[in-house]
């Protein structure tokens, strides 16, 4: 019996492909329409509400004023302090990912492959918060870069760096130096994964070409290797960018008191009780996203994916 | 060509590989130091005493017991939705399918906070109040992408003419799912699943906007981390995590090493 309706619905299905169609997606949608784009709009629609100054709620009226306190002095400073931290991590972690993944691609083989695969994936996957602590233990006062500079009596030169105004501070684990190597260490897999991807599809009798007409190695660098490595480091940049504007935990832990747009949102939604302020916050990094999305889809990034 | 890499890219290379791992390394040092009121380096002592105080230690426990309880329903839900939404995508092209992986990449390629002040946002406009189910609510909306990953890239691999046999050789949808399909996508799927939980068991920033006063292990970290009260405690815990991170991660690369497609590769 249950056989027969078994086999009576699997030939339904069979004559109805758009029926069975239907029945994957329908969960799924169900599930990231209303929980997920639900809450987004709902997002979205505070930040056109204001906040009463006087009384502290939130009235309920269309307006605009909520995202013109955005360019109050002190707000917009947090919001330039955060696109120049996440565009310093990108350049820092295209830099630092671009020899790893070169050499993954390239010269990486057999028990060498393994070994880069898992030593980049282990770091990409392991606890962020392990991490970001890691990164206290190492920074701290007495923690063991300032033991290293200490044995090696190169003391001087971290103090003379620390007295650069901007990028120095009191010691490095309150400095924006300390801030821009965490964010580095933490996001740079989600770097080098997508230029090894890239790089992986370059083909090797290229690079030969290239040679063979003459070009010196640095020569086969700059003009075959870098313009076919592009898109992976415009998709990398993608997570390493959209990651550091979005975060408020790194910068709380390991930094100066001046905050970014994720320390914003979070006091101004929880402590400051100001949800139409933290919302349009909030819009930034989802509007800078969508432009840099728009522009990495028409330079190919996504194929690198 | 060169066969062999020049030394400055072999120094570079293995120079960033260290800086991802010597980090990591080091809270297995600060595991086993003597000081417990600060963050002295090199340790002026070694013990193992702090892993029997981290073991007698309620809180860690229950939050422990939390994060694991929330990584498990998690999982599961990400599992069926992303397996749905993997099996529709690649098997047949429609209208708006376009829309629905993007839909499914949209709560991890946002900032978190993103995620997670909407979500907060939207249980006070329904006045739902906090609970475990807050939680797992955000965290299997973001775990359903690493599933959905790796189970399409399987079934894009999984030849179609392999279920248009089996059903004409007789079978129904249901025996083809059970006999066919299943075995096919079982390890993409259990890497998938494994990673998802990882993901899940880590996460911290769409947690603080849901989880109202409950603890799970990143939230109790994450205090340590803002208020550090007990040292010796927080290395051990950071450690274990550490640990038990890593064994889905191995797992989910022994299970899908070979193929094309790389698990994680979209987190």
């Amino acid at each position: 019996m249950a056989e027969a309706l078994a086999a009576r619905v699997s030939d339904g299905l069979w004559r109805r492909p758009g029926l069975l169609l239907l029945l994957l997606v329908v969960p799924p949608l169900l599930w990231l329409g209303i929980v997920y784009l639900g809450s987004l709009f709902a997002l979205l629609a505070q930040s056109f509400f204001s906040i009463d100054e006087f009384s502290g709620l939130v009235k309920h009226e269309f307006t605009l004023k909520t995202y013109g306190e955005l360019f109050r002095a002190s707000n917009f400073d947090i919001l330039v302090r955060t696109i120049l931290m996440a565009s310093a991590v990108t350049i820092g972690a295209a830099i630092v990912a671009f020899p790893i993944a070169y050499y993954a691609a390239r010269y990486a083989r057999g028990r060498w492959k393994a070994v880069f695969y898992l030593g980049i994936m282990l770091p990409l996957w392991s606890s962020y918060l392990v991490k970001v602590y890691s990164w206290k233990l190492i920074l701290a006062k007495e923690g063991i870069l300032n033991w290293l500079f200490e044995t090696l009596h190169l003391s001087w030169v971290l103090n003379a760096y620390l007295a650069i105004p901007g990028i120095g501070g009191n010691s490095l684990s309150v400095s924006w130096t300390g801030t821009f190597l965490v964010f580095l260490y933490v996001w740079l897999p989600f770097m080098i994964l997508p230029v090894q991807a890239a790089l992986e599809r370059v083909p090797p009798s290229m690079l030969e070409a290239s040679g063979d007409l003459g070009a010196k190695p640095g020569q086969t660098l700059r003009y075959v290797v870098l313009p076919l490595a592009l898109p992976g480091i415009i998709a990398g940049s993608i997570f390493t960018f959209s990651l550091t504007m979005g975060d408020y935990i790194i910068p709380q832990i390991v930094g100066t008191s001046a905050r970014m747009i994720g320390q914003a949102v979070y006091q101004f939604q929880g402590t400051a009780g100001n949800i139409p302020l933290a919302a349009a916050f909030a819009v930034v990094p989802i509007a800078v996203m969508g432009v840099y999305l728009t522009v990495a889809k028409r330079m190919g990034a996504f194929d690198a994916l | 060509m060169h066969s062999r890499a020049s030394l400055g890219l072999r120094i570079a290379a293995v120079g960033g590989l260290l800086f991802l791992h010597l980090p990591i390394l080091l809270i297995f040092v600060y595991a086993f130091t003597t000081e417990d009121k600060s963050y002295q380096w090199p340790p002026p002592g070694y013990t193992l005493d702090w892993f029997s105080v981290a073991w007698n230690r309620p809180d860690v426990w229950q939050a422990l017991s939390l994060s694991l309880k929330v990584a498990a329903i998690s999982t599961a839900i990400a599992m069926i939705l992303g397996t749905l939404c993997a099996a529709a995508v690649a098997r047949s092209k429609f209208f708006g399918r376009e829309v629905i992986s993007l839909l499914v990449i949209l709560p991890i390629a946002l900032p978190g906070i993103i995620t997670g002040i909407s979500l907060r946002s939207a249980f006070n406009i329904a006045d739902i109040p906090f609970s475990f189910w807050t939680i797992v609510l955000g965290h299997a909306t973001f775990c359903i992408v690493v599933v959905y990953n790796n189970a399409v890239a399987r079934f894009r691999r999984t030849s179609g003419s392999l279920v248009e046999a089996s059903m004409d050789l007789g079978a129904t949808y249901f025996q083809t799912l059970r006999h066919v399909i299943l075995p096919n996508i079982a390890t993409a799927l259990l890497a998938g699943g494994m990673l998802a939980f990882a993901l899940s068991f880590d996460e911290v920033i769409v947690t603080t906007f849901t989880a109202g006063q409950q603890q799970t292990l990143p939230i109790w970290m994450l205090e340590e981390l803002v208020r550090p009260r007990q040292r010796p405690v927080t290395n051990v815990v950071a450690m274990v995590v550490v640990i038990v991170t890593f064994l889905p991660i191995l797992g989910a690369y022994y299970l899908t090493r070979g193929t094309e497609t790389v698990a994680g590769q979209g987190k």
